[in-house]
């Protein structure tokens, strides 16, 4: 293909209809710019080959799914979804060269409406982190500056976006981990309610903020693939039996003029006087709420009160149920063992200690200690009851609010090695965390630059299952604003 | 709060993570660092606050007691490391 | 033995495989005995991605108990990880339940001991609570290295916990049994303890009678036979009185019981303990069992083995150890019960001395379950109606049962004429009988006169032999002292 710009799912849609494209030169044409880039962004840890490109393409051909709504879209799935056609790592050197016997559900479920995967996308290890700094396949680039990272976990998904080579990819988001790269990226993504999505085939890190997420161009290709992957799962108990809306006809259903008139946004002040918010991310969201206002919502103050206390809560809960996540990796069974497997408790600790990367290994610390006799009560406990206080000041201030417009990060994309000590990282969660404690949907959209080009995002957050409005509002945000389709050198070709 | 080495590396025999003594003071010092930010969990007045273990608060669903799943063992037997006739293989298991 | 001076405090734990067809939390097959790994899903492997699902057979298994024991269900029950390494724990922890189990309360009546030192006692229950089996590490050697077969990873448990109100071995095992008894009574384990499926740990201690506060307790793990649980109990008991008597302390400790060499030994201190790390588990959310569905259960339920002895004591006149014994086994009780409806509610005492006596004599002997008797509920019935309107003498009984034993199929009075098996009751006959067995018994005879009773024992099994067991002893006697007398 000969764009000059990347193409969205809607456009490609067309174009495939339209018989200017075929899912095979696109899927080639992805192929190749992934590895075009791979040396500049990193952003992948596989890369489909020719057999396997060809044989999905060939069962698609064959399929039901040729008609899929997704048919012939080029997608990437984040590392931390099992695949059977592809290696799934994780990031990790516990998994290296790790091939799951399934598909996760969100897999199968893209799968089977006609999407075609190229490739696993990078991570930090099994998600854990905020730049995608900490990964056994080297660091992810940000394609807008590629000595910059691109926000973590997903940050392989969101690059991949950014920089063209897919029109969307799979990411998931447990305290942030979908929204804040998209932010430092400049892509949309989409957290949805917990439960929504099934966790089936998503490599736990913490299972009760877990959710698969999705990035795209725009708010309307968020809403074609939210609808192929939400809904009811058997094989994941905390899996929600909602009824899925149709998101496109909510995103059809807005006014052309004033959209939004009605809807009220609510504006968290204690967000944006926060330490530490960079003033250019401050007025660009200060600019998003303005730009929203102007699109017919009422803006209205909200109060979180307890949102100082989402990061130790975070930090408590989910590296506890990581440290009991990540018990299964001990080299009996799968993944990477040790050489030095004398006796039974060398074996444990050595493949444990060889197999996982620094991060994970202190994450795993912490939450074993929180856990431990004599702790439980101080620290899980607690954060559990800190939990539901936070979760109920979302829900006062859903009661004034139909949405909460946020910052997605306080800066923008920091330097790869800049931040050394892992609390300055924490803190970069500052704003996500919120709705996974609470397990709201929420959305990242680009809504301007710093000084130095990067972008910056603005977020959205909704009461439980209100995807339907969070897509809407940012859909009549972007038929009004061009930061979205703003790209990245290395997408212009 | 301040992390010992021999604390660590009790918390880590626990999670069963190797540590050399270098490794276990640098963690010392990066868990003394997160611990005061996790502390400032303390001050938070929580009495009769019901902890919330799942944001969405439902109920468990229940499966019917039927056999869905066939023979998976050579499939398995492939993903591990050390297998030998359909076993697992694991250095000696000391205790009954 | 110091016994008199110290009192044993025995509280049980008690695993108990529920009879599902498929594991707790997964869709592989939970049957005994096949082949290593062939019964074991991507969940039950703990492959990356996997999460658990619940089976709600295994819920109903614990509603079921929590109404047979009369304990209270748990309106909402919470599952948590119990976190620990051990190779045969494919995800590192083991999906239980810790805070809110799903049973919590109930008592058990057991019956302890024989004859004149019989005596009941209720003993109260803790808790029972849902969780997942282990899978098994196989000692035999794999170059130095161990076997792990999952097969039984995620066969569902009701792990059902006592009070410590058991004070010797035998009021342990009585409990035990009695417990044996009812999960088998109610479906919900086939309580097989060889293959593993009721496997017992005892928590033990002793105490100076009179104290009021326990001493320090020792569990003795995986007792799978209740002839080793009375042994180890026992030792432990008498080891744990040595040990305070030579004035040291016990240390708090989970021991192993040692067939061979009838001994318990350390596995691990209280310092070795685990760490297990309880929390609820976030994959598996509040279990809600609606008061509808206990009620569904509740009326499902089959009548209750202390509710049918209770009848057959009072009812049928039963004595409290034949009640007991009947009501031991369901298959049993279910043939008895079938027997005295057969041959009719004043036939039950009889029905029941043939059914344990010789019936269960019989299987006993042959190791053989009531499941596989030879004989029906009706045969046993139509015997015990012709042995007691005269028709057969209890050897002529025996014969009949004999036969069906040795697969004959034919009915009761078809086999009494073809074996000629009638009781000989004629009076003329039997008296030629007794006159020749009086003649040729000449020294019998003497010895009767002189005053020693038991010579006519003698001349009684001669008429008896001659009649080929056919006629009526108590008849033969009589006409043996009138003859004698005249």
């Amino acid at each position: 293909m000969n764009a000059q710009h990347p193409l969205t799912i809607s456009q490609l849609r067309r174009a495939f209809a339209e018989g200017k494209t075929t899912p095979e030169a696109v899927a080639r044409a992805a192929c190749e710019r992934a590895h075009a880039l791979q040396p500049t962004l990193n952003a992948f840890i596989t890369i489909a080959d020719d057999a396997t490109l060809a044989a999905r393409l060939t069962e698609l051909a064959g399929a039901s799914q040729a008609s899929g709504p997704l048919a012939g879209i080029p997608i990437a799935h984040k590392d931390l979804f099992c695949t059977t056609e592809f290696p799934t790592t994780a990031a990790s050197k516990m998994l290296d060269g790790y091939r799951s016997p399934f598909d996760a559900t969100v897999v199968a479920r893209l799968k089977a409406a006609g999407a075609v995967t190229i490739g696993k996308t990078n991570l930090d290890e099994f998600a854990m982190g905020s730049a995608n700094a900490h990964s056994h396949f080297g660091p992810c680039r940000n394609p807008w500056a590629t000595d910059r990272i691109p926000g973590g976990s997903s940050g392989g998904s969101a690059a991949a976006v950014a920089a063209g080579i897919v029109p969307a990819a799979t990411g998931t988001d447990t305290g942030g981990s979908v929204r804040q790269p998209a932010a430092h990226c400049g892509v949309t993504g989409l957290k949805p309610t917990y439960g929504l999505v099934s966790r089936w085939g998503m490599i736990a890190y913490a299972s009760s903020f877990d959710q698969a997420g999705i990035f795209a161009r725009t708010a309307e290709d968020c809403a074609l693939l939210l609808q192929a992957i939400a809904g009811f799962d058997p094989l994941d108990s905390t899996s929600a039996a909602v009824d899925v809306p149709d998101y496109a006809a909510a995103l059809a259903a807005l006014a052309t003029e004033r959209p939004l008139s009605g809807w009220r946004i609510g504006v968290a002040q204690a967000f944006l006087a926060a330490d530490g918010l960079q003033p250019a991310v401050r007025d660009a969201v200060l600019a998003a709420a303005r730009c929203y206002e102007q699109l017919g919502a009422t803006l209205v103050d909200v109060d979180l009160p307890r949102a100082e206390l989402a990061i130790p809560a975070y930090y408590v809960l989910a590296p506890a149920e990581a440290s009991s996540n990540l018990a299964r990796y001990d080299g009996v069974r799968y993944g990477y063992r040790t050489a030095h497997d004398d006796d039974l408790f060398a074996m444990y600790s050595r493949t444990r200690a060889e197999g996982f990367g620094w991060e994970v290994k202190r994450r795993i610390l912490m939450g074993t200690y929180v856990l431990s006799a004599g702790y439980y009560d101080a620290y899980y406990r607690k954060a559990q009851q800190v939990r539901r206080l936070i979760s109920d000041d979302y829900c006062n201030a859903f009661a004034v609010c139909d949405l909460i417009l946020a910052p997605v990060t306080p800066t923008t994309a920091w330097r790869i090695g800049e931040k050394s000590d892992p609390v300055e990282e924490y803190l970069a969660d500052v704003f996500t965390i919120g709705a996974n404690l609470a397990g709201l949907p929420a959305i990242a959209h680009p809504c301007g630059f710093d000084g130095a080009g990067l972008p910056i995002g603005a977020q959205l957050i909704a009461p439980h299952f209100g995807e339907a409005k969070l897509l809407a509002a940012v859909h009549a945000y972007q038929n009004a604003t061009d930061w979205h389709r703003a790209v990245p050198p290395v997408a212009a070709w | 709060m301040a992390f010992t080495t021999e604390a660590i590396h009790r918390l880590a025999a626990l999670a069963r993570l190797a540590l050399t003594d270098a490794e276990a003071e640098q963690m010392a010092h990066e868990l003394d660092g997160v611990f005061a930010l996790l502390d400032r969990l303390q001050a938070a007045p929580t009495d009769g606050v019901e902890p919330l273990a799942h944001p969405l608060e439902l109920t468990q669903r229940l499966r019917d007691d039927a056999v869905t799943e066939p023979d998976r063992r050579d499939a398995l037997m492939a993903l591990a490391p050390l297998a030998e006739n359909g076993l697992y293989l694991v250095p000696k298991v000391i205790e009954s | 033995m110091h016994s008199k001076r110290y009192e044993a405090v025995i509280g049980l734990e008690i695993h108990t495989q529920l009879t599902t067809r498929s594991k707790i939390f997964s869709g592989a097959a939970t049957a005994f005995g096949a082949e290593p790994n062939r019964q074991v899903s991507w969940v039950d492997a703990a492959l990356p991605g996997t999460l658990p699902v619940l089976n709600r057979e295994a819920v109903a298994c614990a509603i079921r108990f929590g109404l047979a024991v009369h304990g209270t269900i748990a309106p909402c029950s919470v599952f948590a990880r119990k976190n620990y390494f051990y190779p045969d724990l494919p995800k590192g922890y083991q999906i239980s339940q810790y805070e809110r189990p799903v049973v919590s309360g109930g008592a058990l009546t057991i019956r302890v001991g024989d004859g004149a030192n019989a005596y009941q006692k209720t003993v109260h229950l803790t808790r029972a609570h849902l969780e997942e089996d282990a899978g098994k590490s196989l000692h035999e050697d794999f170059h130095g290295m161990s076997g792990i077969d999952l097969n039984r990873a995620g066969t569902p448990l009701l792990e059902i916990v006592s009070e410590p109100e058991l004070h010797s071995a035998a009021e342990a095992v009585a409990y035990a049994k009695a417990l044996h008894a009812l999960v088998r009574w109610i479906g919900i384990c086939d309580g097989n303890l060889q293959e593993g499926s009721f496997r017992v740990d005892a928590n033990v201690s002793v105490r100076p009678r009179g104290a009021t506060t326990l001493g320090t307790r020792r569990e003795i793990k995986n007792l799978n036979s209740f002839r080793f649980l009375h042994q180890a109990i026992e030792y432990e008991i008498a080891w744990q009185i040595d040990q305070l008597e030579s004035g040291r302390a016990i240390e708090q400790a989970t021991v192993l019981f040692d067939p061979t060499k009838g001994e318990t030994r350390v596995m691990r201190t209280k310092e070795e303990a685990h760490d297990y790390r309880y929390f609820p588990d976030p994959d598996l959310l509040p279990l809600v069992i609606p008061a509808e569905w206990i009620a569904r259960e509740r009326a499902a339920l089959p009548e209750l083995p202390q509710a049918l002895a209770e009848r057959f004591e009072a009812s049928y006149g039963l004595s409290a150890h034949d009640a007991a014994l009947i009501v031991s086994d369901k298959a049993l009780a279910d043939f008895f019960v079938a027997t005295v409806e057969a041959a009719g509610v004043a036939l039950a005492k009889p029905c029941a001395n043939w059914l344990l006596v010789e019936v269960l004599g019989r299987l006993n002997k042959e190791e053989r379950t009531i499941e596989s008797a030879p004989v029906t509920p009706h045969q046993l019935a139509a015997l015990v109606a012709r042995v007691s309107d005269g028709t057969l003498s209890s050897t002529g009984g025996k014969q009949l049962l004999a036969a069906w034993w040795a697969g004959d199929t034919r009915s009761a009075d078809e086999l009494i004429d073809a074996l000629a098996l009638r009781q000989v009751n004629d009076t003329a006959l039997l008296e030629q009988l007794v006159t020749e067995a009086i003649a040729a018994n000449p020294k019998s005879v003497a010895e009767y006169r002189a005053g020693k009773e038991k010579a006519l024992n003698a001349i009684v099994g001669a008429v008896m032999k001659a009649s080929k067991g056919k006629a009526n002893p108590q008849q033969v006697t009589e006409l043996i002292r009138r003859a004698l007398a005249s």
